[in-house]
């Protein structure tokens, strides 16, 4: 049971990774971080029913902590949509060496 | 000697009144900033109020490095590495609310809460170099970020701000991911988030355990992306160079710093029995931070850029500390860390001086014939640029920053002779740019438009002085700051 279980975390992490890196639009690079995120937590539920209540604590503090670091980057975002009126990183690049 | 029982939630409560008294000031302050109109006296104000404030956070971290207490095992530390590392980004925190009192009047920006989430980050760094567990560390990271991310991008008229801040946003959260799976499979493979607690067990656990080797890689990617060492270094140049002048300072030393306490803490507390698993991951790291960050700076011409190539240069020499383990290690990265935020916060202050209004002078050629315009400014920036370096007398405090550090290397358990050689030696590469600045602001012609620069606001003479002086004073009695340092190790529990 453990074991499938970190394995569907290892996968779901992977593929927010992979979204991260390869998807250009700044809303869907956010929803792959929150999928990694949530994997995590997946890993922390897993591992406490050997563990202990230790990790399910985690995961709400994780949770928390999700929600406000959403409302902070959602803010960014509609920030720089006003300025540009896009939110595709590709169009975002005033900032180069 | 006073002891506190974490156990007891009382004496937890005690253990954080440091952190627990900034918190509820700021939220005090919050509300006053919120209150009313918008204004630059409001704004004003509420900096001096904030200040205040870091003063008495001070006396109170002061008071309890006085009581010299110890702590039974629980999720938070104190000992004397703590309460130094608060004092310095303290100091950090007061210098950049001084610097953006100045700087937001000038480029108009009105809101006053932008003290208040400095302090609210600050207080997520005092957390965070207290945290004893990995719970604490990943909130204490939170706290912190999440209050950077909107500072950065704090002057919303401007688009290279917003961008900066966009990428910091989702660069930090991606980092934190890391951490995040990091602290999970380390908790997979010991059973517990307590720092004490990982450090009995990853012994008996098998130190090849393959939960706990790619736990580990995984918390060096975390912390690596917050210190901005090298390869995770991308983002350190565009959000250094978009967020406010003084909020930039502020992630140079204050973030970095903070970020690094908790990693060498994690790193000497939990996993010093697996040194040999994490040695040859570190020691590349280090390495290729010095050598990639001073090849880059070389070629900056802007001068906000080349100072974040700078920061990361100097997170290689931070990360050598780690790597020389033990109270060397701990009091020479505290002595580092000051030397590096006082020159820090002296450059950038030059630099918020001489951009003008709407950061329009950033380049380094704008700093041409400077000595002839601003002598006292030229040559406060001729001490910053030589303590980053590490420069005998002129550079102060800095060139015993070096050497400690040095020290520290070759004294470690295990001596670290190549990383020092690499030290010296990319230390030497550094001054190719940070002397290039000097060369400019003394050698060449004026060359900017309006030869003249605006006079520089009265709290930012204070910090660009305050620097100058400490440095140099410093560089010739290093002694009470040796004497500090050296009395602030991190002492883990029942070793």
């Amino acid at each position: 049971m453990l074991a499938e279980a970190l394995a569907l975390s290892a996968a779901l992490f992977t593929i927010g990774v992979v979204g991260v890196l390869i998807r250009r639009n700044a809303i869907i690079i956010f929803m792959c971080v929150e999928l990694m995120l949530n994997a995590v937590n997946l890993s922390f539920v897993a591992l406490s029913r050997y563990y202990g209540a230790d990790g399910q604590v985690f995961v709400f503090f994780v949770m928390t902590v999700a929600a406000a670091e959403a409302a902070v980057g959602l803010a960014i975002i509609i920030s720089i949509f006003r300025h540009r009126k896009t939110v595709n990183l590709q169009n975002i690049n005033l900032l180069r060496g | 000697m006073t002891k506190f029982d974490l156990s007891i939630p009382s004496q937890l409560t005690a253990a954080l009144a440091p952190d627990i008294f900034l918190m509820a000031g700021a939220m005090v302050l919050l509300l006053w900033a919120a209150w009313g109109r918008e204004s630059v006296a409001r704004q004003r104000a509420v900096g001096v109020a904030s200040m205040v404030l870091c003063v008495l956070v001070a006396a109170v971290v002061g008071y309890f490095m006085w009581l010299d207490a110890t702590v039974g095992p629980g999720p938070i530390a104190m000992d004397g590495f703590r309460w130094t590392a608060d004092l310095i980004l303290l100091l950090a925190t007061f210098a950049t609310i001084a610097l953006s009192m100045d700087y937001n009047e000038r480029e108009g920006i009105t809101a006053a809460e932008s003290h208040v989430l400095l302090l609210l980050a600050t207080s997520g760094m005092m957390v965070l170099v207290s945290a004893r567990d990995l719970i604490i560390v990943f909130l204490g990271v939170e706290i912190m970020s999440v209050a950077v991310y909107i500072l950065a991008g704090l002057n919303r008229r401007s688009d290279r701000a917003a961008e900066g801040a966009l990428k910091y946003f989702l660069l930090g959260a991606f980092s934190t991911c890391f951490l995040l799976y990091g602290i999970a499979l380390v908790y997979g493979a010991t059973g517990s988030t307590n720092l004490t607690e990982i450090g009995e067990r990853v012994v008996g656990n098998g130190a090849g355990n393959p939960m706990l080797l790619i736990g580990m890689a995984l918390l060096v990617v975390g912390f690596g992306f917050k210190v901005a060492a090298v390869p995770f270094h991308m983002w350190a140049p565009d959000v250094y160079e978009g967020a406010p002048t003084p909020v930039t300072a502020y992630m140079a030393a204050a973030v970095k710093a903070a970020s690094f306490a908790s990693f060498l803490r994690v790193w000497m507390e939990a996993f010093p029995d697996v040194f040999v698993q994490w040695h040859y991951a570190i020691w590349w790291v280090a390495a290729i931070t010095m050598v990639v960050g001073n090849l880059v700076a070389l070629a900056q011409k802007n001068i906000k850029r080349m100072l974040a190539y700078s920061s990361i240069a100097h997170a290689g020499y931070l990360l050598v500390a780690i790597l020389a383990r033990g109270n060397l290690g701990s009091s020479a990265f505290l002595f580092y860390l000051f030397a590096y935020t006082l020159a820090t916060f002296g450059a950038f202050a030059v630099v918020v001086v001489l951009s003008d209004r709407g950061d329009r002078y950033l380049k380094i050629e704008d700093y041409a014939g400077l000595w002839t315009v601003r002598p006292w400014l030229a040559g406060s920036m001729a001490v910053f640029m030589l303590a980053l370096l590490g420069f005998p007398i002129f550079g102060g405090i800095g060139f015993f920053a070096k050497w400690y550090m040095l020290q520290a290397a070759l004294d470690s358990i295990t001596p670290l002779t190549n990383l020092a050689v690499l030290l010296v030696l990319t230390s030497v590469i550094s001054a190719g740019y940070y002397l290039h600045v000097v060369l400019v602001m003394f050698m060449k012609p004026v060359s900017r438009a309006e030869s003249e620069p605006q006079l520089a606001g009265r709290l930012t003479q204070w910090v660009i002085a305050a620097a100058a002086v400490l440095i140099l004073v410093f560089g010739i009695f290093p002694d009470p700051v040796v004497r500090l340092a050296r009395s602030s190790v991190i002492v883990p529990i029942g070793r």
